[in-house]
């Protein structure tokens, strides 16, 4: 073996078409940052990529411990690539209880990159190891590379002062440095961007850094065992790209929409994981008139949302499915009022606190009829981390344009995996026109507009406008408390029959591939990766498989009955129990076959590949 | 129209601009008809246009205020008034932004949000219609109900502490409380207009009287008879006496430091004694002690408790927002999407 790396090293770069590469470590390790730079390092180069970190449920669980080890997967790519992917080719790892955490996902022959100074007595203790894996023999069908990063940190920042705590706290870029000779990465852009992030809080920690990133670098340059790779740039849309994870682009998607729409954002919110980063980011943008704002429970952040919307602001919540349960009143509040009112969901694994800090698709039917009475809004699902920006701005669209709530589904999976986004010109972006009401001539607070049937929007502060509006039922016409009973029907209907006509204003499901045939594999949400690339890869070999993904869930596009009755069979993988198959029963009377993965962790592409191979099978 | 809707350099509001013409649905002879009518009378005293006032309410009996008043208004669900005013205050601050509320909406199943309403100090008018009874679902305990009071809910007689609306209120931070009843139209027209002019969150309890499930919960307070010696009607710099010769008055013993009862002339004890009611304290502790008086061994404190100054919440927001926006340039669509690291694809 070790005769065969040497060749490798010595030969040209390997060409890859894309790789998997896991980071794994105590959370104060650094290993996000390193996966975060690598891929940064990637996108620049040119290539594909989509990442996505992995936190531990426990804020500071004890160092050493199983149960602190935080991770981080890149993929990256010469082609499309659609996911962080399934299972890492290389695992990078700082602990042993990073090793026996993450070992278990490593592909059969896969690569680890082992921190061996980490692989103390101690910490081989506390990961719970009899014996040292990396000496005993264990690890034998693996490609194991044991480098003290901590001893080649101490050597590369001999004599610049630092404490010893703080040495062993740059071994991270050690390992930085590595992979970056080792993928073929030009190391000059990191080395300015490390001194730059440095510069002003502690200049001495950014040449220390940039050392231990060299030092990681010359030792890979210089080694013989390491191999090399050289991944290619993709063909990728030209523009201005950035990375955003799912509710980073979400934050942007409703500051844009605000803009758009020449309306205030008003976000309420309360933490829940994993959807509280989108208030995070939307506090620090005030300089956009955004009010973000902290409130004492999900019932006062829907609420709070319904009083910002009545006074003629872009009002906004996010949360995640216990949140939503608190907010179902609410929301039929607003379905009542006929305000507008964007409610993001990121989803996490349930019921109740179940695993709050993984993914699920669980709340698609909660989404669509968690409400009680007659109580129907429209439901939007993002599929990728860059397209939460896209729906935030259609949900806020539709929200407007019908006066009504919204509902946008994400997930866990979507709101922290990042992926380049090719930032749109505003030019690109729809217009949200929005008229405020102020003629007092014929006004009444329930007189629809007769194509969208939305109720016009009157705040106060118009002279001449001053209307009460509540709970209660109200007259068809004149929008006053109304008991009477063919009057609540008749309003019982038009409010379904709103939300119904949207099918007219949004786009058709498309097909990719074949427009009709044996094989139909649709999803919806975050799936949307895993599914490309397993029908993508079938495809290529041949298969008859085509592909649609539902971004619009209520109402469903017009054409998606006909879609799926023009193929033999419809696989619809999901991270649930089956949902969208028994939706799609109940709209369309159209039977699936289900794909349900309910594992609280992203589909993989090779499960949805299996599948569609079992479904071929003559 | 516009006529119709004066700005201040026109003629001045009547009563009647604030009707809305809706039939009013309380039962004959209840309080809230009071609480209503000096709202009317008061709202076209402040010279603020009519369109600039937003009322919004919960669900009881009280809850149907907004309905009443040709104004803005919001009926909303059980308890979450304060946080909906919230979110409407917070984004448009030169709103008057009125909230009514009962004692159930309010205490109970909105008792969070009106806690957290006050401590923010959010500029909220809130009138607390306080019955002790739920009157619109005919007759359960209220976390008012006095100990012993029978209600349906509690036929043989309610074991739940009541909990005094204005202790949780100051409890709360809250920088203005007051009390008023709905049978003393002047005073209550009095505290309204306090309320109106104070900046922050103002708290008014109004005890409004329910003739069906809870009638007479007040009544020995305004017994002609008893109601000088049951009533003590807070004014700020005046010591604390009342009684029908204004002969009685409140001071801390001098040996517990607890509030009590003495008669002026009785063991030498003159009005220099008595406590001097100060509503701008910027301790709570005289107010707390008023709130916590209850009959028999005390009477009842009617006015304001406490009226002090902090920062209003939505005034700290824009403000803040004002700063970033001068700092950083105002935020357009072009400066959001230019924002971040980003990078090339030729
Ligand atoms: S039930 Fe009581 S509180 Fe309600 S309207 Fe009738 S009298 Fe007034």
């Amino acid at each position: 073996m070790h005769h065969d790396q040497e060749r490798a090293a010595q030969q040209p770069p390997e060409h890859l078409e894309s790789v998997t590469i896991r980071f794994a470590g105590d959370s104060g390790d650094g290993m996000q940052l390193v996966g975060m730079e690598l891929a940064k390092a990637s996108a620049r180069q040119g290539n594909d990529l989509a990442t996505l970190p992995n936190y531990p449920a426990e804020i500071r669980a004890p160092a050493g411990s199983l149960s602190g080890v935080s991770g981080f997967q890149l993929q990256f790519g010469a082609r499309r690539v659609y996911t962080p992917g399934d299972k890492p080719e290389v695992l990078v790892v700082m602990s042993p209880a990073a090793l026996k955490v993450n070992l278990g996902e490593l592909r059969p022959a896969g690569m680890i990159i082992a921190n061996r100074d980490g692989f103390s007595d101690r910490a081989l203790g506390l990961a719970g190891y009899s014996s040292n894996p990396l000496t005993d023999g264990s690890l034998a069908g693996y490609a194991v590379h044991a480098i003290d990063l901590g001893t080649l940190a101490e050597t590369a920042l001999d004599g610049l002062g630092l404490a010893h705590k703080e040495v062993a706290r740059c071994k991270n870029y050690v390992a930085l440095g590595l992979l970056f000779r080792m993928y073929d990465r030009a190391p000059e852009p990191e080395l300015a961007s490390i001194r730059a992030r440095f510069a002003k809080k502690n200049p001495l920690f950014g040449e220390a850094n940039a050392r231990a990133f060299r030092a990681g670098f010359d030792y890979a340059e210089n080694t013989e065992t390491l191999p090399r790779y050289h991944v290619p740039p993709a063909s990728i849309r030209p523009g201005r790209y950035r990375h955003v994870t799912g509710n980073q682009a979400t934050a942007l998607g409703l500051t844009a929409a605000a803009h758009l729409a020449g309306l205030r954002l008003y976000l309420g919110s309360y933490p829940i994981s994993p959807a509280t980063e989108i208030l995070h980011e939307l506090a620090l943008l005030r300089q956009h008139r955004v009010i973000a704002f902290q409130t004492e429970d999900e019932i006062a952040a829907v609420t709070s949302c319904i009083g910002a919307s009545f006074g003629g602001a872009l009002a906004a919540t996010n949360t995640s499915g216990p949140g939503l349960a608190l907010m179902s009143e609410g929301l039929s509040l607003a379905v009542m009022l006929e305000l507008p009112l964007v409610v993001v969901d990121v989803q996490r694994g349930g019921p109740s606190t179940g695993l709050p800090t993984k993914t699920e698709q669980a709340d698609l039917l909660f989404a669509v009829h968690g409400r009680h009475a007659e109580s129907p809004l429209p439901v939007l699902a993002a599929a990728t981390p860059a397209d939460c920006f896209e729906m935030t701005i259609e949900a806020s669209r539709i929200a407007l344009k019908y006066m009504t709530p919204v509902l946008l589904l994400t997930d866990g999976f979507l709101a922290l995996s990042a992926e380049p986004w090719r930032i749109p010109e505003p030019a690109e972006l729809p217009r949200l026109k929005v008229s405020l009401r102020t003629d007092p001539k014929g006004f009444a607070p329930y007189l629809r507009d007769p194509k969208t049937l939305a109720r016009p929007w009157a705040v106060p502060g118009t002279p001449g406008l001053e209307h009460r509006i509540g709970g209660l039922e109200k007259d068809f016409v004149t929008g006053a408390i109304s008991y009477d009973p063919v009057n609540h029907e008749r309003m019982v209907e038009v409010r379904a029959r709103k939300i119904a006509g949207i099918a007219d204003d949004i786009a058709p499901l498309e097909v990719q591939g074949k427009p009709e045939g044996e094989l139909l594999v649709l999803g919806w949400g975050s799936t949307y990766g895993a599914i490309c690339a397993a029908v993508g890869a079938a495809r290529a070999a041949g298969k008859r498989v085509s592909q649609a993904h539902l971004r619009h869930l209520n109402p469903l596009p017009r054409n998606t009955g006909e879609v799926l009755r023009r193929f033999r069979r419809v696989l619809v993988p999901e991270n649930n129990a089956g949902q969208l198959g028994r939706l799609l029963r109940e709209e369309l009377l159209v039977d699936t076959v289900g794909l349900d993965v309910v594992q609280a962790r992203p589909l993989k592409v090779g499960e949805i590949a299996e599948k569609i191979e079992e479904l071929l099978q003559p | 129209m516009s006529d119709t809707n004066p700005t201040p350099n026109l003629p001045p509001l009547t009563r009647k601009e604030f009707e809305s013409g809706q039939s009013v649905r309380w039962c004959p002879g209840c309080g809230s008809f009071s609480v209503l009518a000096q709202v009317q009378k008061t709202l076209p005293t402040l010279g603020v246009p009519r369109e600039k006032f937003v009322f919004v309410s919960g669900i009881g009996c009280s809850s149907r205020f907004p309905y009443y008043l040709n104004t803005y208004g919001l009926h909303t669900i059980h308890g979450r008034a304060p946080a909906i005013a919230t979110g409407l205050k917070l984004t448009r601050p030169e709103l008057e932004v009125w909230v009514a509320t009962g004692d159930g909406d309010a205490l109970s199943i909105g008792g969070n949000h009106l806690i957290h309403a006050l401590r923010r100090n959010v500029g909220l008018k809130i009138i607390l219609f306080n019955n002790r009874i739920y009157g619109m679902t005919k007759g359960q305990s209220s976390p008012t109900s006095v100990l012993g009071q029978k209600t349906k809910s509690a036929p043989f007689g309610n074991i739940d502490l009541p909990l005094s609306p204005l202790s949780l209120a100051l409890g709360a931070e809250a920088t203005f409380v007051a009390r008023s009843i709905d049978a003393e139209p002047k005073h209550l027209g009095e505290m309204l207009e306090r309320v109106a002019r104070h900046r922050g969150t103002a708290l008014l309890e109004v005890f409004q009287n329910c003739v069906v499930f809870n009638d007479k919960a007040f009544g020995g307070l305004l017994d002609k008879d008893t109601k000088a010696d049951r009533q003590l009607v807070l004014e700020h710099g005046k010591p604390m006496l009342f009684g029908k010769e204004r002969s009685k008055g409140l001071r801390f013993s001098p040996r517990t430091f607890t509030p009590e009862v003495v008669e002026l002339g009785r063991d030498g004890i003159t009005e220099a004694a008595l406590l001097v009611h100060d509503e701008r304290a910027t301790s709570p502790g005289l107010a707390f002690m008023l709130a916590g008086l209850t009959p028999p061994d005390f009477p009842t404190p009617l006015g304001v408790l406490r009226a002090v100054e902090r920062p209003v919440y939505e005034q700290v927001v824009h403000e803040n927002e004002r700063i970033a926006v001068e700092t950083q340039g105002l935020g357009s669509l072009e400066s959001l999407l230019g924002a971040g690291e980003s990078w090339e694809v030729r």
